[in-house]
């Protein structure tokens, strides 16, 4: 904590990932939602050459400069994907890999041949493709932020519109919402949420961003608003996560370090969320199957018990067994059913129900009557 | 041309082929993504097969770079059955943090070796022939020419020897589910395919552009042929054009071979795109305006029948009565009535339009159609 205060560097780069993190958040959960992760690559992937051709026609490494190159790429980008598809009988995911590599190519043509003609000094857009978080300074920070404000600041005049384009663009279109303009600038704001991350992570592992804080905070709740806070949240954490972790640790890069932070989180969503969780799943199917496996051995002591006209005759459990092929886990379901007092046992591995357990059995076999 | 020139370009030609074989089956499966993912997700098998190795000389970076594809897929699809996260979103998260934990081992392990993360992600066709196959102290040639042939052989081998099996399984995934082909089997192979050439050409191209061979030339090939057959042998004659086209252009402006190889990959898809003979988008533009002037001819030729041999014919069937009737335009009248004319459909007479046998033949028949 000492050290955030002290250190300049270190202030500055992580409140430049927390914005990186909560903008590209927010927009994830559009993303996904609409099945747009890989839009995300592709637009992240296609800035580069917007990068290089704005340092050859202006000269200047200004954030904003390369940031309104990238972005006008990334655009262009977008718009071409849509041209294709729309124009031929070029599928989408074919149309997005063409056009992510073939301006990924141009970009390398274009960095190369500044790296050759050009006697400025060019070291700063080689960190376009892995990103150097360590390179920010506060003017990176502070287009961050005006970028990113602006950016969340339209996503919440919006929400109401957006929201409903992502779940049902239909109805949004019936409800007379300009449809066609409200998607134009969703993407706009996915271009931003790109650009203002491609200095610190790097225009190849950027996607991970606009898709890991969204597909985990899916996993904690139903109500798309609150994903969205919740994904903001994991996209900051993720950020300073990383950035404090590579910090501390000698040469691990900031950019994959916050991406594997943001994996991580899913990993940890997918496993443990309530509801969704894969572990509670599997505790909830397991509970539920030892309830079965229970109420069969009661009904079918209260089934050979009811031929002897008396209910709380008493069976062996090779009697048991033979009704049902039963694993060995018997005589400890026996033992687990005598604890609740529903059987007993009468001599060795011979049982019988006890009025509890006839109560019991008499409502079951009820409920399966019905 | 020397012979360093002559190599170049042969790897680059055998790289670019390689690539355009499975290619084709990605792109007809709209599985071109994977390529994407894959291309990214053998770093960390490369390097960690590096590190056991210590060169790239021996066959296991690239096992591990194949196992590391494969680990991809089975990711994937894990994710998916989970069906916590949607497939794209899986995709696009499991390959960036694959390439994250890449970027992250070279970083930190990697420091002097020859393996640095930015010939990973842009490759450098120009080194390629200093890496030389020697045995007992003759010199054989670049060894990347062994890697990729080793590959292309693997590859033209399995699609020859499975045709047709590989042509169902694209165009009607039950029927060869039904008649016992086993499709889950062959898509593992292919995928396993796929992540061998990534590993073989990466070396050469890095692992964006590989997505631009595998994608690029046979969705051009797509835009120019409706056969399976065709459409591998196009996408490896274009690859290989693009290849060598890319080779001097970047000679020319001493620029990234692989970069240039790209650039001519969409450039060769951005001819077609407008000139392919049936569906790039001037034919289906010229399709579109033939379209109008045939069925407005029919039109013509309906009215004509229809008001022939009756009282009002004399009004009816004049030129200037069609802008009332149909509401055409002068122009557009005149345009139909001149097009019909060549066509000896109708015979003007003065202002008169009388049917000829022909005209009235094709009358009948759009009214039977309509």
């Amino acid at each position: 904590m000492e050290q955030f205060f002290d250190d300049y560097t270190l202030r500055t780069v992580i409140l430049g990932t927390s914005i990186l993190g909560a903008v590209s958040g927010a927009l994830s959960a559009f993303a996904v939602l609409r099945q747009q992760s890989l839009l995300g690559d592709a637009v992240s992937h296609a800035a580069l050459p917007g990068i290089g051709l704005a340092f050859l026609l202006t000269g200047s490494k200004a954030p904003l400069v390369l940031m309104v190159g990238a972005g006008l790429a990334g655009w262009l980008a977008t718009a071409m994907v849509l041209l294709v598809t729309t124009s031929t009988r070029i599928k989408y995911d074919s149309a997005l890999g063409l056009v992510l590599s073939v301006f990924f190519g141009l970009g390398l043509v274009l960095l190369t041949y500044i790296q050759k003609y050009s006697d400025t000094n060019q070291a700063g857009l080689n960190s376009f493709l892995f990103g150097q978080a360590a390179s920010l300074v506060t003017k990176d920070v502070i287009t961050m932020t005006i970028l990113g404000g602006l950016a969340l600041a339209v996503l919440v005049l919006f929400w109401k519109e957006f929201k409903l384009l992502s779940f049902d663009p239909a109805f949004a279109q019936s409800m007379v919402l300009p449809v066609r303009w409200l998607d134009l600038g969703l993407t706009t704001l996915l271009v931003i949420a790109i650009v203002i991350g491609l200095q610190t992570v790097g225009v190849v592992l950027m996607s991970a961003m606009l898709i890991a804080p969204a597909a985990a905070a899916r996993q904690w709740t139903d109500n798309f608003g609150v994903m969205t806070l919740i994904s903001m949240l994991i996209g900051a954490f993720s950020g300073v996560g990383g950035a404090l972790l590579s910090t501390s640790t000698s040469s691990l890069p900031t950019g994959p370090t916050i991406v594997v932070c943001a994996s991580a989180i899913v990993v940890i969503s997918m496993l443990f969320a309530p509801l969704r969780g894969i572990i509670w799943l599997r505790i909830r199917q397991e509970m539920q199957n030892r309830r079965l496996k229970n109420e069969a051995i009661l009904l079918d002591l209260f089934e050979l018990a009811q031929k002897h006209n008396d209910l709380e005759y008493p069976h062996t459990e090779a009697t048991l067994r033979v009704i049902y092929p039963r694993t060995g886990t018997l005589h400890r379901q026996l033992r687990g059913l005598e604890g609740k007092g529903l059987v007993e046992e009468h001599e060795v591995e011979k049982w019988a129900l006890t009025p509890n357990g006839i109560q019991v059995c008499k409502e079951l076999s009820s409920k399966r009557v019905q | 041309m020397s012979a360093y020139q002559l190599e170049i370009q042969l790897v680059a030609i055998l790289v670019a082929a390689v690539c355009a074989l499975p290619g084709t089956f990605l792109v007809l499966r709209r599985l071109a993504m994977m390529s994407d993912a894959i291309s990214h997700a053998i770093l960390p098998g490369i390097v960690i097969g590096f590190f056991l190795t210590g060169n790239f000389s021996s066959p296991i970076p690239i096992l591990g770079g194949a196992a590391a594809g494969l680990l991809t897929v089975l990711l994937v699809e894990w994710i998916r059955k989970t069906e916590r996260i949607r497939e794209d979103a899986a995709i696009g998260l499991v390959f960036s943090t694959l390439f994250a934990i890449g970027v992250i081992l070279i970083a930190r392990y990697a420091g002097d070796v020859h393996l640095d993360k930015d010939a990973v992600l842009l490759g450098e066709l120009a080194f390629v022939p200093f890496d030389r196959l020697e045995v007992a102290g003759r010199d054989l040639g670049p060894q990347a020419v062994y890697a990729t042939g080793t590959v292309g052989l693997l590859c033209t081998g399995f699609i020859l020897l499975f045709f047709k099996e590989l042509k169902l399984a694209t165009f009607d995934h039950a029927l060869c589910a039904t008649l016992g082909f086993l499709p889950g089997v062959l898509h593992y192979i292919l995928m396993g395919l796929v992540s061998m050439t990534a590993v073989a050409a990466f070396d050469a191209v890095g692992s964006i552009l590989v997505i631009a061979l595998m994608v690029g030339p046979p969705a051009s090939a797509y835009l120019i042929t409706d056969r399976f057959g065709r459409m591998i042998c196009y996408s490896v004659l274009l690859a290989v054009t693009s290849a060598i086209a890319g080779y001097w252009v970047a000679y020319l402006l001493d620029t990234s071979i692989a970069g240039c190889m790209a650039s001519m990959v969409g450039a060769q898809f951005a001819v077609l795109f407008f000139i392919a003979p049936k569906h790039g988008i001037l034919a289906a533009w010229r399709r579109r305006r033939d379209q109008k002037w045939e069925f407005a001819i029919k039109m013509l030729v309906i009215h004509l029948m229809q008001h022939e041999g009756t009282i009002e014919a004399e009004q009816e069937c004049r030129i200037d009565h069609l802008q009332d009737h149909l509401a055409w335009e002068e122009s557009f009248a005149d345009g139909v009535v001149s097009r019909a004319a060549t066509q000896k459909l109708l015979d003007p007479v003065g202002e008169y339009l009388e049917l000829t046998p022909a005209g009235r033949e094709l009358a009948r028949q759009a009214v039977v159609d309509i």
